[in-house]
Formats: structure tokens, C-alpha cells, sequence
């Protein structure tokens, strides 16, 4: 165990606090901040503070796994204002599984416009009656000549209605349940797809139907070949950012608490003070603590080709359960704050208490998206605790992280 | 870096897993929770054998030089086993004289704890909730000390005590008759029995910078039980899986049913992380020297909470058999409300973790 930062980090850290010195911010004239920030992360990705773990071919920074390094960008990055590597389903979810099955021409043509975030992704695997049973899914998808002709339906996809692409679960085999399954990349942008937005929980509008009547994709757009689509599902990012996003975010909303409640006032002084809520926030710190340090643990043993342990199967209940106390911590913080919610597009455009109003919800999507907790279950008592299958099995859903 | 165990500790930690798990240890355990024996001597000597006692102690001293992590890697495994030894006491003892001794003082001390030659323990509390240094209200007249602790993990068997005295500060006392005497308390966890310790003039020398040793000996309290916490924790879940996977009902095993086996998940995810949050304490204490209380109070608040919820639902989903004595989740759970309690109940802790980390 060694988690000094010794000389050789805090070299690193001097160089790149020197890159971020003088790259961020760019200067007005590159462009709106959109294309800053594209031309920002083109050259962070260049000088390896993101995009780590994708080859330096395809424009990645092509690093070692490293935690230590990974703690400083973001520390740097973050003192800096200056923009994260973006968290998008086609940089979470795509390029990996692309890098892990895609041919060559896939990953080429793939992989770098991705990267720039010229193209979206969706993710498009549940559908009306096939969620938590996921292979229960009906889209089907035929080989005519050279092309796949899809017909059938999505739901919950995020952010369908701004993508260009979709990386899919389809039925292309007569194989039953998940043995005929084949992953597929579809243009959305194409008359044979009608997409509806479905109005959210939060008055947002980000989730989507998506109907599919003859539409169309390319024969080799199926990536790991044809009914091998639950596999390729299934392939998990090892790598330090997929194993921090969780302790990253419950980190952020961590700090988020302590200053919450610095500044809710009640009989004149900080709720802060509170004995009550001081222990509880502890509560939750601790919690961070258990998710961040078995994190370490796992990605140390990881980049030594151990296998790596249970945790990862347990952190996103683990999770759930701790957003759960966060929730109950804020809402007696927000008092009658409760009462009221802005409609709006998003968390960002919110202001004030509204905000943790948005959490609160936020706080159930990451116990449904990505595998709801009972499936979750399943996969631990499972593969965890090695206990029988029942109907659902453990196939019912990856234990993956809140990727959706 | 890396935050993983090298292959010695690996070794460390199985070979102390061996010693707790070989032939003969659960009949000890059996007869010491049952009252045959008053503890397991002989894994306490094949733990002295293997040098556990000297673990934290500089080879200067005739220890072995490694780290808190190492020891609380035992305290895991001896939680796991529910050992019956006067580990926690002995060792808390040998790290205040290691961190609050003069150079003389360990001299002095050290060797023979290290070597398990004499048994030590720690006598702290004067009253209920009285673990903390300023808590200590015992004070020396001249050298001597006249008063009564409680709660003294192994008293009875104590050949040293390091003693608590008001001003947070240390003392170490011999147990020698007629001016030290123990008496045994009705402890709750029979692998770690407790003695009210009652001090009549008894001769003392004052640690020559006990303040400071006291600070460090209550954070490694804390993160020892954290460690011993998550082993416990891992003994009940393991106990609990392994019985519902053999008993039926309703002509299933009871891992068969849903409701069960998510039961069982719902323990298992609160246990598996844990064990990252000790790591780090122990890390800490070694490391980060400044931030080693706050993680301390942070590992064993938690750790201790949740063994003693795991202890609690596993008697629940063990049934009957849970609820009685002959049945051995019952030592898990009676050594969970030990480490629940010993050293600092979890509000508590939970809010000086809150003061240190500075909201
Ligand atoms: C905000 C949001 C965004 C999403 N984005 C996407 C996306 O981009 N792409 C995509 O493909 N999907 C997306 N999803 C869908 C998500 O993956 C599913 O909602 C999830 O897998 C659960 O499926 P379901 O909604 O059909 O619920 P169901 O499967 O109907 O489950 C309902 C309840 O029953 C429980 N349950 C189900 N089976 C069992 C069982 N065997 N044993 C015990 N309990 C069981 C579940 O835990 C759940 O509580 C999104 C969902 C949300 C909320």
C-alpha cells in the first residue's frame, strides 16, 4: 500500500498545472465555448489528462491506469474551472465496447468523432416489455442484402431526440432470449425512425420513444458479430474514471451538503451546528470514504491482473443506498423549499434550492437506470454470495454503474 | 502506489487466519464462551509465536517493525475467528508506551511486550462513556494512584495496565497484590471479558509524554475495532449465506426465495465496502498523521454500526436457531455491541469526525 504522492506526483501535478495555465481559458477568438472547449480537450486529450485510456490513434491520451494521477487531474482540473473529459453514454459506454469488439473500420470511423462529441450516442436496449428482463426484447432486425432492416421499439432512451446515433439491442437470430441478440449501431437521423420525447418526472423532456418501421443500417454496423449482443452489452470500462464517476459525484454532493447547510439559517445561526445533521453528514462521508478507498483497492489490483474483488458488484446499491440518506439529509434542510419545484430543462438552468429538488428525483433514477436495485440484488446475492438463480437469473440486467 | 496488500501482508494475514481456524480452536472458543475457560491461551500463544504481539514494535525494541496496517489485518482476522484473546487490550497497551514512552521507557517495557513475555491491557474509563483522553478523571498523587477503571478488556489476566490519568495523560502500572486488583464484570462478549480494575496506592510511572501517546492510542482503538468490525461482519454474512443455503422450508432452501436472498444482498453490500474505509484508517494513522483521527472516528463509527446491524438482521434470517446459545452467530453478535460500544459509542464519534473534518 502506497498512496504517497511522491516526487514524480508532484512533478506531475507542476506540469499540469503549467498546461492548464496555458490552455484554459483559450482566447475568444478560437471560437464560441463550445468549439474552446472542443479544441481544450483535443489538447488535454494530447497531453494525456483525459481521454486516458484511449489509444493515441484514435486521439486518446493512452495512459496507464493510474488513480493518483486521476485524483490530481481532477483536483487541477477542477481548481482551474476548466471542463471535465464529458460524460456522455458514447464516451462511457460506446467507445469502450468499440475498443473491446469494433473492427478496425468501426473504431476508425467511430471512435474520434465520438470523442469530439460530433456524434451522440443513445442507448437504446429496454423497451415496453422487456426492462429489468431485458432479453425478453422484441426489435428485430433483418439482413437484406447489405443492410439491417429494423423494425420495432424503444423507450427510456436518453436523449434520443439529440443524437445522431444509437447503440442497440436487437433480435437479428432465431436463438431464443438473449442467445439471438446482436449489437447494432443505427443512424437516427432517417426517415424509417420516428422519435417522441416522453415528458420526465422533472418536467424535463429527455428520454425517448423510438419507433423503428423499416429502418435501415449497414451490415457491418453490428459490432462482435451477429448474436453476440449480450456479451457485448456487458462489457464493462476498467478503467480509473468508470471506477470514480460514483465517489466522484457523491463527492461533489457531499461538498454541496456541507455548504447547504452553512448557509440554511435557522433561529439565527447555520443549520451547520445542528448536532443532528453534523453526525449525519459524518454518516455519509464515512460511506464516501468505504466507496472511495475500495475503489483504490480494486483498480490497484486490477492493474496488477489480480481479479478484483466484489466491490464493484455492490457499489451501485451501495450508492443507491447512500443517495437515499442524502436525500433524507437535504430535505429537512430544505424545509418548506420542499413544497416548491421550478419546472425546467435540466439542473443547470435551475437556481437555488431548486436544485436539490432536482436531486431528490435524480436520487431515483440511479435506483432504476442501469439495473434497478432488486435486479441488482440478484446479480450480488448471485454472483456474490454464489446463492441459487431464480427465475430472473443474474442475466436480468449488468451490474453496471450510472451510466444511463 | 497502489492500494493493495503486498504479498507479505497477504501472507501475514492468512497465516494469522490459520492459527484462529486450526484444529482444536473451536472447541476453545466453544469452552471459553461457555465458561470452561477463561480465554484461548493457546491461540494467544501461537500468536505470540508467530510474533503478532511485536508487530507495531521497532525491532529495537524485539518487534517485528511494521505498520498498523499489518496489525489491523490481524484485528480482521482475529474479528472473523471472534477470538478470545487479550489481543485489543495487549496491543493498545504496547502502542501508548511505543508513542507516549521517553526513550527509556520503552526500553524498559517494549521487549517484554513485544515478546508476549507479560500480558498488558488498558484500563481508561473511570465511568459510562468515559473512552476519550479528556474524559480521564483518575488523578496520581505523587506516583501513585488510587481509583477504580472499568471496562478493562483481559484484567483479570493483565500483568501491566497502561492507565488513563485526568489531564489525558498515561501511566503504567504493574499488577502486583494487594495494590492492584481486578475484578471481573458481567462482559457481554465472552471471547473478550471486562474487569473493573481497582487501584489502592498503587505504584505507578508517569508516560514522559503520555498526552500524545494517549491520542494515538485511542485513534488506533478505533481503527483496530473498525478492523475487527468488518471481520466480524464478514463471519455473520458468511454464517448466514452458508446456513440458507442448507436448511428448507416450504420445500425450497430458504437461498431459494427471493425475499431471502435479497436480505442476504442488502448485508453483503453494506459490508463489502467497508472494507476500504478501515484500510484507509489504518493508512492514516500510519501516513497522514493530521487527518488520522477524523478517519478513525469515521472507520470505527461506521464499521461498528454496521457489524452490529449485519449481527442483527443475520440472527434474524437464522430463525430460532439464531435466538439461541448453543448456536455461534450469537458470539458475533455479542461481540458486535463490544465493539459497538468500547472505545466511544458511534454518535459520538460520528461527531467529532464532524468537528475535525472542519463544517
Ligand atoms: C431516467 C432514466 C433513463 C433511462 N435511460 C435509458 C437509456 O438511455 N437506454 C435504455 O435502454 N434504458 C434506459 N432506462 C431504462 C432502465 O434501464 C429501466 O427502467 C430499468 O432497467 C428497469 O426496467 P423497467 O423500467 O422496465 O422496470 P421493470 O423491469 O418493469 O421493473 C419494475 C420493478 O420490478 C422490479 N423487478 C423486476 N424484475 C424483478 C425480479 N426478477 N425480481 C424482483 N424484482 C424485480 C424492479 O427492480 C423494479 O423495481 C432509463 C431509465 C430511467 C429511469
Amino acid at each position: 500500500m502506497n498512496l504517497s504522492y511522491s516526487k514524480e506526483y508532484d512533478d506531475y501535478r507542476e506540469e499540469l498545472r503549467a498546461f492548464l495555465a496555458a490552455n484554459w481559458p483559450l482566447p475568444d477568438s478560437l471560437g464560441d465555448l463550445r468549439e474552446r472547449t472542443a479544441e481544450f480537450h483535443r489538447r488535454a486529450a494530447k497531453a494525456g489528462y483525459i481521454f486516458r485510456h484511449i489509444p493515441v490513434k484514435y486521439g486518446g491520451g493512452e495512459q496507464q491506469l493510474d488513480f493518483l494521477q486521476s485524483e490530481i487531474i481532477k483536483e487541477e482540473f477542477r481548481r482551474a474551472g476548466a471542463p471535465r473529459e464529458p460524460e456522455v453514454i458514447g464516451i462511457n459506454r460506446v467507445i469502450p465496447v468499440l475498443l473491446q469488439w469494433g473492427t478496425e473500420e468501426q473504431k476508425d470511423f467511430f471512435i474520434p468523432r465520438t470523442m469530439s462529441r460530433e456524434f451522440l450516442w443513445s442507448q437504446g436496449y429496454s423497451e415496453p416489455n422487456a426492462g429489468s428482463d431485458l432479453a425478453a426484447l422484441r426489435t428485430r432486425a433483418e439482413l437484406v442484402g447489405d443492410k439491417w432492416i429494423i423494425n420495432g421499439q424503444k423507450v427510456w432512451s436518453s436523449n434520443a431526440y439529440k443524437c445522431q446515433y444509437m447503440n442497440a439491442l436487437v433480435r437479428t437470430e432465431s436463438a431464443p432470449r438473449h442467445l439471438g441478440i446482436s449489437y447494432l449501431l443505427i443512424d437516427l437521423q432517417q426517415p424509417g425512425i420516428e422519435i417522441r420525447r416522453i415528458k420526465q418526472i422533472t418536467g424535463e423532456s429527455e428520454f425517448c420513444e423510438v419507433f423503428f418501421n423499416n429502418a435501415e443500417t449497414p451490415a457491418d454496423w453490428v459490432v462482435g458479430g451477429r448474436g453476440n449482443g449480450w456479451a457485448v452489452s456487458r462489457t464493462t470500462l476498467r478503467h480509473e474514471r468508470s471506477g470514480f464517476r460514483s465517489v466522484n459525484w457523491l463527492d461533489t454532493i457531499l461538498r454541496r451538503i456541507v455548504k447547504l447547510a452553512r448557509e440554511t439559517i435557522r433561529d439565527g445561526t447555520p443549520a451547520i451546528e445542528e448536532p443532528h445533521l453534523r453526525r449525519e453528514i459524518a454518516r455519509v462521508q464515512a460511506r464516501l470514504y468505504a466507496m472511495r478507498y475500495s475503489t483504490y483497492r480494486d483498480l490497484s489490483m486490477e492493474a496488477a491482473g489480480e481479479p478484483s474483488g466484489d466491490y464493484l458488484l455492490t457499489q451501485k446499491l451501495y450508492l443507491t443506498d447512500t443517495i437515499h440518506l442524502v436525500e433524507r439529509l437535504t430535505r429537512d434542510l430544505l424545509a418548506d423549499d420542499y413544497l416548491l419545484m421550478s419546472p425546467g430543462e435540466g439542473r443547470d438552468g435551475l437556481k437555488g434550492n431548486a436544485k436539490w429538488i432536482y436531486n431528490s428525483f435524480h436520487s431515483l433514477k440511479i435506483a432504476i437506470a442501469g439495473g434497478s436495485s432488486n435486479i441488482q440484488r440478484n446479480v450480488v446475492g448471485e454472483r456474490v454470495l454464489g446463492l441459487p438463480r431464480d427465475n430472473a437469473g443474474v442475466g436480468g440486467r449488468e451490474a453496471s454503474g450510472m451510466d444511463q | 502506489m497502489n492500494f493493495k496488500l503486498s504479498e507479505e501482508q497477504h501472507q501475514l494475514q492468512d497465516a494469522v487466519r490459520r492459527i484462529v481456524s486450526a484444529a482444536g480452536y473451536h472447541e476453545r472458543l466453544r469452552a471459553v464462551v461457555d465458561g470452561q475457560l477463561s480465554w484461548d491461551e493457546g491461540s494467544w500463544r501461537d500468536l505470540v509465536e508467530f510474533g503478532v504481539p511485536g508487530i507495531v514494535v521497532s525491532d529495537r525494541f524485539g518487534g517485528i517493525g511494521l505498520t498498523m496496517i499489518e496489525l489491523a489485518l490481524v484485528a480482521e482476522a482475529l474479528g472473523y475467528a471472534g477470538a478470545a484473546t487479550p489481543f485489543l487490550g495487549h496491543v493498545l497497551a504496547t502502542i501508548a508506551i511505543a508513542e507516549g514512552g521517553s526513550e527509556q521507557q520503552r526500553e524498559k517495557w517494549l521487549p517484554m511486550l513485544a515478546s508476549g513475555e507479560k500480558i498488558a491491557s488498558v484500563a481508561l474509563s473511570d465511568q459510562n462513556d468515559g473512552w476519550a483522553p479528556e474524559d480521564w478523571r483518575l488523578a496520581p498523587n505523587g506516583s501513585r494512584i488510587s481509583g477504580r477503571k472499568i471496562n478493562v478488556p483481559a484484567g483479570q489476566i493483565a500483568d501491566i495496565f497502561v492507565v488513563g490519568l485526568a489531564g489525558g495523560q498515561l501511566a503504567v502500572v504493574e499488577a502486583l497484590t494487594p495494590t492492584v486488583t481486578a475484578e471481573a464484570m458481567d462482559g457481554i462478549d465472552m471471547t473478550r471479558p471486562l474487569a473493573a480494575v481497582e487501584f489502592s496506592d498503587a505504584e505507578t510511572e508517569l508516560l514522559e509524554n503520555g498526552s500524545a501517546g494517549a491520542a494515538r492510542m485511542h485513534d488506533a482503538a478505533l481503527v483496530l475495532l473498525a478492523a475487527d468490525a468488518f471481520g466480524g461482519a464478514s463471519r455473520i454474512l458468511d454464517m448466514t449465506r452458508d446456513y440458507s443455503l442448507v436448511r428448507e422450508a416450504f420445500g425450497a432452501k430458504l437461498a431459494q426465495f427471493q425475499a431471502y436472498k435479497h436480505q442476504l444482498a442488502n448485508l453483503a453490500v453494506e459490508v463489502i465496502p467497508t472494507r476500504g474505509l478501515y484500510w484507509f484508517a489504518a493508512y492514516a494513522f500510519e501516513n497522514y498523521v493530521e487527518r488520522s483521527s477524523h478517519a478513525a472516528c469515521l472507520a470505527k463509527a461506521h464499521s461498528a454500526e454496521l457489524f452490529l446491524q449485519t449481527a442483527r438482521l443475520g440472527t434474524e434470517l437464522l430463525g430460532g436457531i439464531g435466538f439461541t446459545w448453543e448456536y455461534d452467530s450469537q458470539i458475533w453478535l455479542k461481540r458486535a455491541m463490544f465493539d459497538f460500544a468500547w472505545g466511544g459509542r458511534p454518535e459520538r464519534l460520528f461527531a467529532k469526525a464532524a468537528d475535525l473534518a472542519g463544517w
